[in-house]
């Protein structure tokens, strides 16, 4: 194997940010190439501030170098000043760890965690010096797999990709390592190990299916694959502490602290919420474990700030008592913070919040999503004013001065009174906090909804961007002169490429060759992106903008991931879509009676919560709020 | 945290820059720094007020793409620190690859700041682009010249500025004991740069020198500080501090 570092070495003086490339990070692992392995190259297709503390790729690399012959390394995209670089000095994409060829691997695993990042793929694929697509590819070369949440709609990158894998990764990256080593030892060819690999459950091997003309993608050969391909569920998280060496860069990144994960799933049930729906049923960590993983990380890692990730942390059952423990532990000396993703929307979560914040009450941020109860109640977001208003109230109270609130614009059946419900609930949030100090500020930041596959919203087309650049205007106008309240939002042009990418199918292929060979790679980063060059393309290829994304689809009208499953029974996401739209809500699963979505019933699994009883606080969710009147919140500050 | 200047206690660690951890900049590695010391779980003191952070002072900023065999950082503690072997050992265990830590050195009382304190620092380049003879001969002519002006672009106005004062030593050599040339390049300068004044960097003067040549891998060899007994380094590899530097208290050193 090569080792490519002298080479990297002399152009790393003349790049932005140089220790993006060289590795070195603590608990970064360093396999020899010397014996027999089956070898993984793990890549996270953004830059390496962005990539590097996904977790689920940290917890697939030390899965895979556990493992027997196992042999994982990791690369992220090179910002473009080092794409440059590389390509003229004849670098190809290197690993971190050995700074090896990318193409001397068997694997290039892709995590795939944003749409935007699809013409990253093919560039990386590209500057691996392989062919982009996989009908091109042949024996010797590595598999191009990839897994993360846009595989449940991995169409668009379909003829770019050997294997796509579906759900949690855990069990299943050892049966394709496994599989993959016996197919090495038996000289299978490419296309007898991709056939081989379709037989594993949650495994998707592209090239074995067909787009028909009708839209539908089925098997070509029927009696070799399925029709529907399931994903993968892990029923305990407890029997996977993973990462247990989380990686510490030698740079600063995002998220760039320790990540604890104490549970995997979320039955909020927020219909826009994609993630709510794929990851279901709700597995939670022992609490036990999980303060132990805290101990054990910190100790190690030297971090001082930590966050408890999950979809919806202040629903962890033990929530209060987990904080307390990492709070209190004399060991830590009293200095580590924790955090709070994705903070629940009621005064007794800021109660908790401001237990463990004791030194920086910087800002706070919800997530309201919807401006009016009637929003709310459509996208199953259940809120209430009071809950909301009860929340700022606390956190004002105790004495933060920013909070942030996120909304969405362009969601089903959304008028314009909604739109401007964002701006009125912003001034009485300011209102509410003027009681306290006279230079609160409100930050509602705004972003375009984009439907996404496997969710009650996949049948809806989403506002064009036109129409939610003149919702921005109409709240941005009406918000004008509202003291203390500050709109920002979105570009509703990245918005509608991300809906393209999220709903195209197979046809898009030729599209996303276009927008790359045309210079489109990170366009999740605004200075990199324009629509123009994606509509153009969609031109080009024949393909309609409105088509794709804006149009609504019927329940009988193929989707292009009806082959692909969640676990949810299509009969419960038209449901949820229908209840959507005559704004019925849906209790959390979790502490009410199963309404059989299919997540659990499908695969013989269940909820793993500790608590039998919801959380304390606001009334989302917990069998309260469907009707205002009924809420039983007071304004009081005092929350725990 | 109240106590008096004198009672104050410090320490000072010395510790290597080499190989790819070269490309990460001043700011990463303070920030590594402050993850080791609460691994070793070293009592540093903390400043007061709105925003609380550990009291550590670094020497002059190394350049992101430098590597070192001198860095230096102060810091202050709560209380005295005793086993600063095992110290250098564990820091050196749990530190990065590239990051050994040499010595450690403590005092209580007052010194003056690394970064004031600091004059010069002796640096060794690996450089491509030119013959070994016609290095040798550019060095020569910048020695015995007795002014090389440099101009740069300074707020849109051009500015012109002579460097030769801050040149203190200026050799080339075709070899250096113990350090394999990394490209297969047989050139290396090595220079005494003043950090004072109008301080120089590596790559400034390489410019300066001339346009075809390339900085390679500027390495820090030493950092200097005048003392009445002539010039030393703030701490020596083996642990030795500056015997005059103590401005307030008993002093001492372990």
């Amino acid at each position: 194997m090569d080792n490519l570092y002298n080479q990297i070495e002399m152009i790393l003086s003349s790049v932005e940010k140089p220790a993006r490339y060289v590795g070195g990070e603590l608990g970064a692992q360093k396999p020899s190439w010397d014996d027999e392995a089956v070898r993984w190259l793990m890549i996270y297709p953004d830059t390496y501030e962005v990539g590097l503390p996904n977790q689920g790729l940290q917890i697939l690399y030390e899965i895979i170098n556990e493992r027997e012959a196992g042999h994982a390394e990791r690369a992220y995209a090179p910002w473009v000043d080092m794409e440059a670089a590389m390509r003229e000095a004849k670098i190809p994409l290197f690993s971190l760890e050995n700074f090896a060829p990318a193409a001397a691997f068997d694997v290039i695993a892709f995590n795939l965690a944003a749409e935007l990042v699809y013409t990253n793929v093919i560039n990386l694929i590209d500057l691996a010096g392989l062919p982009i697509y996989a009908a091109d590819r042949v024996d010797g070369m590595p598999l191009m797999i990839a897994g993360g949440h846009c595989t449940y709609n991995p169409e668009p990158l379909a003829l770019f990709l050997d294997v796509v894998v579906l759900g949690d990764g855990e069990e299943v990256i050892g049966e394709i390592h496994d599989l993959l080593l016996a197919a090495g030892r038996e000289g299978l060819s490419r296309s007898e190990t991709l056939e081989r690999l379709s037989h594993i459950e949650g495994v998707y091997v592209p090239s074995l299916y067909e787009r028909r003309e009708d839209g539908r993608v089925l098997p070509i050969d029927s009696a070799k694959t399925p029709a529907i391909i399931e994903k993968r569920t892990i029923a305990d998280l407890g029997a996977w502490p993973y990462p247990k060496q989380q990686l510490v860069p030698l740079m600063e990144v995002v998220h760039d602290r320790l990540n604890v994960e104490v549970f995997r799933g979320c039955t909020r049930g927020c219909r826009f919420c994609q993630a709510g729906m794929i990851t279901r049923p709700v597995r939670e960590r022992p609490a036990e474990q999980v303060i132990d993983m805290v101990k054990k990380g910190i100790e190690r890692t030297g971090y001082d700030e930590l966050t408890l990730t999950s979809l919806s942390t202040a629903d962890f059952s033990d929530i209060e008592p987990t904080v307390s423990a990492i709070v209190d532990d004399e060991d830590h000396g009293g200095r580590v913070s924790v955090s709070l993703p994705s903070l629940r929307v009621d005064a007794f979560t800021v109660g908790t919040a401001a237990k463990i914040q004791q030194v920086k009450r910087t800002g706070l941020t919800f997530a309201p999503e919807g401006g009016t109860w009637r929003m709310r109640k459509v996208i199953n977001k259940l809120i209430s004013d009071e809950d909301l208003f009860g929340a700022v109230d606390a956190a004002f109270s105790q004495g933060w001065r920013r909070i942030k609130l996120y909304f969405l614009i362009g969601l089903p059946t959304e008028t314009d009174e909604d739109v401007l419900g964002i701006a009125e609930l912003g001034r009485r949030c300011v209102e509410i906090g003027r009681k306290y100090n006279h230079n609160v500020t409100i930050t509602a930041s705004v972003g375009g909804f984009v439907p996404k596959p496997q969710t009650p919203f996949q049948w809806y087309g989403m506002n064009t961007a036109e129409e939610l650049q003149r919702k921005v205007r109409l709240l941005r106008d009406d918000a004008r002169g509202s003291r203390g309240l500050t709109i920002r939002w979105h570009d509703p042009a990245a918005s509608v490429a991300e809906g393209i990418a999220s709903k195209g199918d197979r046809r898009l292929a030729p599209v996303l060759e276009a927008v790359w060979r045309d210079g489109g790679t990170f366009q999740e980063w605004s200075e990199r992106f324009e629509l123009d060059r994606w509509l153009l393309a969609l031109d080009d290829a024949g393909l309609s903008v409105d088509d794709i994304c804006h149009s609504d689809r019927g329940q009988l009208d193929p989707l292009p991931w009806d082959h692909l499953s969640a676990g949810l029974h299509p009969d419960f996401l038209w449901g949820e879509w229908q209840d959507s739209i005559a704004e019925q809500g849906l209790e959390d699963c979790r502490w009410t009676p199963c309404y059989d979505c299919g997540a659990c019933t499908n695969f013989g699994l269940e909820h793993v919560v500790a608590s039998a009883v919801p959380p304390a606080g606001g009334s989302q969710g917990t069998g309260q709020g469907l009707e205002l009147s009924a809420v039983p919140v007071s304004l009081s500050a005092t929350s725990s | 945290m109240n106590e008096l200047p004198e009672d104050r206690h410090y320490l000072r660690l010395r510790h290597d820059k080499i190989g790819p951890i070269r490309f990460t900049s001043q700011r990463d590695i303070a920030r590594v720094l402050e993850r080791l010391l609460r691994r070793v779980r070293l009592p540093v003191a903390w400043s007061e007020g709105f925003s609380p952070h550990p009291l550590l002072s670094f020497s002059l900023a190394l350049p992101t793409g430098a590597e070192s065999l001198a860095e230096y950082v102060d810091i202050r503690l709560e209380q005295p620190y005793e086993d600063l072997k095992g110290l250098v050992a564990d820091l050196t265990e749990m530190a990065p690859a590239g990051m050994d830590f040499h010595s450690a050195g403590a005092w209580q009382g007052s010194r003056g700041s690394l970064q004031e304190q600091v004059t010069s620092c002796t640096w060794e380049m690996e450089v491509v682009g030119m013959s070994t003879t016609a290095i040798a001969e550019r060095l020569a002519a910048v020695v015995n010249a007795p002014a090389l002006i440099v101009s740069r672009n300074r707020k849109g106005k051009m500015v012109t500025d002579d460097i030769r004062p801050a040149i203190l030593n200026l050799e080339a050599a075709t070899e250096i004991p113990g350090r394999p040339s990394s490209q297969g390049t047989t050139a290396w300068i090595r220079a005494e740069l003043e950090t004072k004044e109008r301080g120089i960097r590596p790559q400034e003067l390489i410019t300066a020198l001339d346009a075809d040549l390339l900085l390679v891998r500027p390495r820090r060899q030493a950092q200097w500080m005048e003392q009445v007994e002539g010039r030393c380094e703030p701490l020596t590899r083996e642990g030795q501090l500056p015997a005059n530097d103590v401005t307030q208290g008993p002093g001492g050193q372990s």
